[in-house]
């Protein structure tokens, strides 16, 4: 398939890779710091223990945007099965144990098998791609995640004829989730792709972000990140992956459907039954005085992605 | 004439307590504006912690009567007002969030804005409501409004309910009633004492 890149980046908007690795060395050091003088420990139970993940970066994938700081990204995060408020999950994510982990992919495919999260740090390259999240709410984030695309795993089980839809099955432990005890939504969250979705070179199989394994808070240790969709489409801290003929009914979807559409694109147009979806606040950006900005069709990703919805009407498919 | 005192304290003395209380939400955003304190989304921050601290001081205000009849502590009559004009402060940062930091200004989205998430209109008539009663909280308007003064105050009910109902409904879109079914059980506690508090009487004085 033929990537084209978007056409709006000048060469001099490009981070120089000096100034890019001295600010990897300064998140470093920092994230060292915070370990040599908390102690072990406290700062697994409270942020999730993550290691250094090498991945370098694929610039093929990767917007220019200011990243929004690592403490944003994993301290204000919507992880419902740790409680609703944005802090929640980092605060409460502590105890749930990512070690040992298996992911099992079923269904309509040829060789359906179970992975360990280890053989899915290794099924390929690990990049590091740099994508604009657009939260449903309202808000949207800059992040470089850790990954490869999820065509990689779908090519290694080999799906037959019959596999139309790409269903994500999270973790639901009541034991390590206080959130589970909340009923907003059905549990386990499930979340699905149409199979071409989940086959694009864009939708990434992420297990890390900031140069790092997930946190907890963040879907540790692996999840979907789908840059074209409002957030809620990435399932995260994945059990299970089914392939499956009809379309799945996703947790959303059986809790608000009329607010919460299959295909979830980001679409200005197409307003949200109690808010506007035309604009967005970035996080870490300036703080309060900065304006809002305008949201993008596809969030930006229309060129590589609207050929998939050719003939859609997107208001109806939402 | 014996010194005016409330829970023992002079009433003077009471009232620089309760002002200094009263301004510690605000202290409190000062410092945690100084000390990178918002998390990440501050917009969101200060529109959430202003409209608790509104309904908590419009609580409190309701609250003081009855506290008055319970506790014969007459000079809590003295404080009432202060209370009161807190919950209007807190609104005015409130609306002021909003209309700056979330909408900056633009009428025309704000209008919209208020036509597709209906809750805001609810909140937004609370605060217009609020202006008339702190206008008419001096002693002056008391008396120039004679008995039309109480007649007028008592919109802090309606008020108070669409308080509630604003905070509820923006809960509603994540079915997440925790908090604000405690505010709305205080609420509904203090509204119904109102009702009660006269049969109270009546049956004191009947035994």
């Amino acid at each position: 398939m033929l990537i084209r890149r978007p056409a709006d980046i000048v060469p001099s908007e490009i981070t120089p890779e000096p100034i890019y690795l001295d600010r990897r060395r300064l998140l470093q050091g920092a994230a060292a710091l915070g370990l040599g003088s908390i102690g072990g420990m406290a700062w697994a139970q409270s942020a999730g223990a993550t290691t250094k993940l090498v991945a370098p970066p694929n610039n093929a994938f990767a917007i220019m945007d200011k990243l929004t700081p690592r403490k944003d990204v994993t301290t204000y995060n919507n992880f419902y099965e740790f409680g609703l408020d944005k802090g929640d999950p980092a605060e409460n994510s502590g105890k749930f144990v990512t070690r040992p982990w298996t992911v099992s992919v079923e269904g309509e495919v040829g060789k359906p098998r179970t992975f360990g999260i280890e053989e899915l740090l290794k099924l390929a390259p690990l990049e590091e791609r740099v994508y604009r999240m657009r939260c449903v709410e309202g808000w949207s984030m800059v992040i470089p995640w850790v990954g490869y695309s999820m065509a990689n795993l779908i090519k290694a089980v080999e799906p037959t004829g019959n596999a139309k839809y790409v269903e994500f099955i999270t973790a639901a432990d009541p034991k390590t989730m206080p959130g589970l005890r909340s009923r907003v939504i059905e549990w386990p969250y499930i979340e699905a792709l149409r199979i071409d979705e989940a086959m694009h070179p864009l939708t990434l199989l992420t297990l890390g972000l900031y140069g790092e394994t997930l946190p907890n808070q963040n879907g540790a240790p692996v999840r979907l990140i789908v840059p074209w969709k409002y957030g809620f489409k990435s399932g995260k801290s994945i059990v299970k992956i089914r392939f499956v003929e009809k379309q799945p009914t996703s947790a959303w979807m059986k809790t608000a459907p009329s607010e919460y559409g299959f295909y979830a694109n980001v679409n200005p147009d197409v307003p949200h039954p109690r808010w506007s979806q035309a604009t967005e606040r970035r996080i870490g950006e300036d703080g309060l005085f900065a304006p809002k900005r305008k949201t993008l069709k596809f969030n930006g990703y229309g060129d590589q992605v609207a050929s998939l919805y050719q003939g859609m009407d997107l208001v109806k498919f939402y | 004439m014996p010194a005016q005192r409330l829970f023992g304290l002079p009433l003077r003395g009471a009232k620089v307590l309760l002002f200094v209380l009263g301004l510690l939400p605000l202290l409190r955003w000062v410092w945690l504006g100084f000390t990178d304190g918002f998390g990440a989304n501050p917009t969101q921050f200060l529109t959430r912690s202003s409209g608790t601290w509104t309904l908590v001081c419009l609580l409190i205000a309701l609250g003081i009567t009855p506290l008055r009849q319970l506790t014969k502590q007459n000079m809590l009559a003295r404080v009432r007002r202060m209370a009161g004009l807190f919950a209007f402060f807190y609104a005015f940062l409130h609306f002021t969030t909003y209309i700056w930091f979330d909408q900056f200004f633009d009428l025309q989205a704000t209008v919209k804005d208020i036509i597709e998430r209906p809750f805001i209109l609810v909140g937004f008539s609370a605060f217009v409501l609020l202006i008339p009663l702190s206008v008419t909280s001096t002693q002056g308007w008391m008396r120039r409004l004679g008995k039309r003064w109480s007649l007028l105050h008592r919109a802090v009910y309606v008020i108070g309910v669409l308080a509630i109902v604003h905070y509820w409904w923006h809960k509603a879109g994540k079915n997440d009633f925790q908090e604000v079914i405690w505010y709305a059980a205080v609420l509904a506690a203090l509204l119904a004492w109102r009702l009660l508090w006269p049969y109270i009487q009546a049956g004191k004085r009947a035994r």
